[in-house]
């Protein structure tokens, strides 16, 4: 069906609506909102990993002067049930007590008090005011120590789920996944050849550039409006509303334009805070995160430990496969061991298999999404391993998945069978691509590996206002992270049939927009974009009535073609065709103003897979990695805006390669984050990256009108095992665990 | 805490303000001159969103002491584009969608435009270590450096 449409707008590349404001320094991010007689408002962190809370007396802040309010945890309500709606956001009772402790800090940088004062100086200051004691309590930082018998508990009323007997002890494991088919051992002694190793990967940051930051103001009825930098402003607003137990109605929230999220601004910090400051003090307050606190109690993705065996026959055809995985979850449940679970082995059609998950407790942040979480660990190890076999059995890595392709029909390991997916036709493009025709440079080595995400759809809205000129409006409520909106505007010229220049989209509050989950899960091009074609054609049909009633015909005798309403074929009426503009003109004779809706609960969001592959130089004596070339080959289902499709393909590329060889999260004996700052954190600059080649795939989804499938997270998967099978392609030696540093790399090849 | 008087000209327009002897530069601009268009990312001067010219000089305006501009020439990302409207650099930014959230965006075209004022036909190895002191975590830094090639042909032309 998508096939057949002859698209004028869509696929093309125009510059975005809110381009001009973002070039210039006008567009407002989180840290824009100032307000008259605002506080500044300040958290005080834990400075141990692990301890119970004796006593917090914030009484010796309060009497500073300056000093406007204070909180702590017993300040907040304390039964807090539900949870949040967004991708990783889990329980929302443990959200309330890592925006805010109570009885025990479980990381370094736990929050435990708050303070507001007339100047962020004098909120520092009276940080050091507050009086806190702790019984200081052994930390337990490593996911395998964690998950042994006699390991320090984080939570004494922690019992894992998911087992088949519920277990009579305690245990940092918070719960047990177990996927499976056929029979793996059978499928074992069919194998010619079997491959297995375990590969560790450290936590990592999300390294959004845009700190987190919010401003509250509460009025004397209890009404709030909060500004703030988020994902979703309404998720934000339903778990305020449950952590402050208020109803959602006395809350409005204001999204900000955001400085980066990739899943960690899914998750709320500051928001409830700034509103108890704010109701506490009748002023308004700010409060903004520094770096530090960012990476010390925002995000980051799990460190994992994941073992694989994988066997197959000569012929490259797998015969089983197995998974044992442990998540870091940080200090409350809810790490992505669920999709990593699920997404594995996703991409390969499979007989046997068995998966066994754990989502582990450590004396950490807890962890927040991170761009398909759960995935790139997971896929790591599998695409790791197949590049072993594929070494072994002298097979190109792209032909042996190919033999093991999953396709339109193939059941996945997660349960539904796939519908038309785009797999076999990326590893197709990538043979094909000049890249991978071109020899391997000198010295260097070629790594390949595959990616792949879910997608989600869940709730959205849409509104499409005709104004009084034949412009529209398109109003949505999904934060523009990456120019959604100008996908949205191309998505409504192309259903209304009406140039781009004359639509504009907007973000509204909570308060001017329908309901919208979050920007995440890949979701808001797809069903965002779906309510925004609904409600096209709602206005559309409301254009034909119209018009039907103007010339006195029925209105099935009114065509929408070009962006004007016409009379349908056979129809014997001396009329001129109505354009958009002319039927907006006629408004007020017609019936009064027009609006377009559309809510909905969007299904079918169309799997995205990927292959990438790189040339890597590996310099033996430092054992610096340079990245000599990246091609990413994507199945985007159909590129609403190519450009901006290629930019998450270059920008997932980058974020993976950070992590593959450099980023981690160091920790010393007692929990203390070791590097938190862009100094030590090192994310990859541009003279670290060449250009980054992408290639399209279009295989349109069959759930959405004009094809499309999310994007934004399958390209950080691959490049993990891209740079691992690189490095072992251009210095001979396996190294499995990341990230490839130059100190891992030297260590490894004198090994050897 | 006294505070400093500092006179200082900020995009060509002469501005007044009083601040503390340990406020930045960055903490001046946007809390106390009311310019919010230069970012901060780090606060340490690892990440770029702050960057300004100060006398042409390329900075990280959270390293610098709002005191220490005292009769300087500050340009910030409002005083990039000219009477004409936008500069060929902001053109091209918008142009190869050379910005995905865009909180890097203002910090990177003040620093191109420094180096485009310094060398105005850079190869590719140049502006990608010139630019290596800002951080963009959304755009892989390719349609970053394609926008500044392209910006630069477009300024030669221009002259
Ligand atoms: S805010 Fe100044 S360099 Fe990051
Ligand atoms: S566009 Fe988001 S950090 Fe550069």
């Amino acid at each position: 069906m998508a096939e057949a449409i002859d698209l004028k707008y869509i696929g093309t590349r125009p510059v975005r609506p809110d381009g001009v404001d973002k070039v210039t320094g006008r567009a407002q991010f989180g840290a824009d909102q100032n307000l008259p007689n605002m506080l500044h408002g300040k958290v005080l962190r834990s400075p141990h990993a692990h301890a119970r809370i004796r006593r917090v007396d914030v009484s010796g802040a309060l009497a500073m002067d300056g000093v406007y309010a204070a909180v702590c945890g017993e300040d907040f309500p304390s039964e807090v049930g539900g949870s949040m709606l967004g991708e990783g956001g889990g329980d929302l009772g443990d959200v309330a007590r890592n925006i805010m402790a109570r009885d025990k800090v479980l990381y370094h940088g736990h929050a435990i008090a708050a303070v507001a004062a007339s100047s962020l100086e004098i909120a520092e200051r009276a940080l050091h005011a507050i009086e806190v004691e702790y019984e200081v309590l052994p930390p337990v930082l490593d996911v395998l120590e964690a998950m042994e018998e006699d390991a320090p508990l984080l939570d004494e009323n922690c019992f894992t789920k998911n087992l088949p007997e519920k277990p009579d002890k305690p245990s940092n494991i918070a719960s047990v996944m177990t996927l499976a088919r056929g029979n793996v051992d059978e499928g074992f002694e069919q194998a010619d050849l079997v491959v297995e190793g375990e590969y560790r990967i450290p936590m990592a940051h999300q390294g959004y550039i845009e700190p987190h930051a919010c401003t509250a103001t509460v009025n004397e009825e209890g009404k709030a409006t909060v500004w703030c930098c988020t994902q979703g402003h309404f998720d934000f607003r339903a778990a305020t509303a449950k952590i402050l137990d208020c109803p959602i109605g006395d809350l409005k929230f204001i999204a900000s334009e955001i400085g980066g999220g990739f899943g960690g601004k899914t998750v709320l910090y500051l928001e409830p805070v700034a509103v108890m400051l704010s109701r506490q003090s009748g002023r308004p307050v700010k409060m903004v995160m520094t770096r530090e606190e960012v990476f010390r109690a925002t995000g980051p993705t799990s460190g994992t430990v994941c073992r694989v065996k994988v066997g197959a026959k000569r012929d490259g055809r797998i015969t089983a496969a197995k998974a044992w995985m442990a998540y870091e979850a940080g200090a409350f449940a809810g790490a992505p061991m669920g999709p990593g679970c699920m997404s594995i082995f996703a991409p390969y059609d499979l007989e046997n298999f068995l998966v066994v998950g754990h989502d582990v407790l450590v004396n950490k942040p807890k962890v927040a999404a991170y761009r398909a979480p759960g995935a790139p660990q997971a896929m790591h190890a599998m695409e790791v391993a197949l590049d072993d076999i594929a070494r072994q059995l002298g097979m190109d890595p792209l032909d042996l998945r190919m033999k093991n392709a999953a396709d339109e029909g193939t059941q996945a390991p997660y349960g539904p069978k796939f519908p038309a997916i785009g797999f076999k036709a990326c590893l197709e493009a990538a043979k094909e691509h000049p890249n991978y025709k071109a020899p391997v440079p000198e010295g260097a080595g070629r790594g390949v590996a595959a990616g792949f995400w879910f997608n989600v759809g869940m709730q959205s809205s849409a509104e499409v206002r005709l104004n009084e000129d034949g412009t529209v409006i398109v109003m949505e409520g999904n934060p523009d992270i990456g120019g959604s909106r100008a996908s949205m505007c191309l998505m409504a010229a192309e259903t209304l049939g009406v140039p781009y220049e004359r639509i504009n989209a907007f973000v509204g509050d909570t308060e001017s927009t329908g309901f919208c989950n979050v920007t995440g899960g890949s979701r808001t091009t797809f069903a965002t974009g779906l309510a925004v074609v609904r409600a096209c054609e709602d206005i559309i049909g409301q254009c034909k009535s119209r018009v039907a009633a103007t010339w006195g015909v029925d209105e099935d005798q009114v065509d929408w073609q070009d962006g004007q309403a016409v009379p349908a074929p056979g129809v014997n009426a001396e009329v001129t065709p109505m354009s958009l503009a002319d039927i907006a003109a006629s408004m007020p004779k017609t019936g009064g103003p027009m609006l377009g809706r559309a809510s909905l609960n969007a299904q079918g969001a169309g799997a995205s897979f990927s292959i990438n592959f790189a040339d890597l130089r590996v310099d033996r004596e430092t054992g610096k990695v340079d990245v000599l070339s990246f091609t990413a080959v994507q199945d985007a289902g159909r590129a609403i805006h190519p450009d901006y499709v290629e930019g998450q393909m270059q920008g997932g590329a980058s974020q993976g390669l950070g992590w593959a060889l450099n980023e981690e999260y160091i920790y010393d004996a007692d929990g203390v984050m070791e590097n938190a700052g862009f100094l030590d954190y090192r994310m990859p600059v541009a003279s670290d990256l060449p250009m980054i080649d992408t290639h399209i795939v279009e295989v349109p989804n069959p759930s959405h009108p004009y094809g499309v499938r999310g994007v934004g997270e399958t390209p950080i998967v691959a490049p993990l095992a891209v740079a691992a099978n690189a490095v072992r392609d251009a210095t001979g030696v396996r190294i499995n665990d990341l990230p490839l540093s130059p100190p891992r790399i030297v260590a490894a090849l004198e090994g050897n | 805490m006294t505070k400093m008087h500092v006179q200082t000209s900020i995009n060509g327009e002469t501005v007044e303000f009083l601040c503390s002897p340990q406020q930045t530069l960055l903490e001046a601009l946007r809390e106390i001159v009311g310019r919010q268009g230069t970012k901060e990312g780090c606060g340490t001067g690892d990440c770029g969103a702050c960057s300004v010219l100060i006398d042409d000089r390329l900075v990280c305006s959270c390293l610098v002491f709002a005191a220490e501009t005292q009769g300087a020439e500050v340009t910030t990302i409002e005083g990039i584009a000219g009477d004409g409207g936008l500069h060929p650099l902001q053109e091209k930014f918008l142009e190869h969608a050379a910005l995905q959230c865009g909180i890097c965006t203002p910090g990177f075209i003040v620093a191109a435009k420094s180096l485009l004022d310094r060398d105005p036909d850079p190869d590719e190895e140049t502006i990608r270590y010139w630019l290596a002191g800002n951080l963009c975590r959304c755009t892989g830094y390719d349609k970053i450096i394609r926008a500044v090639q392209d910006a630069a042909g477009e300024l030669a032309y221009q002259a």
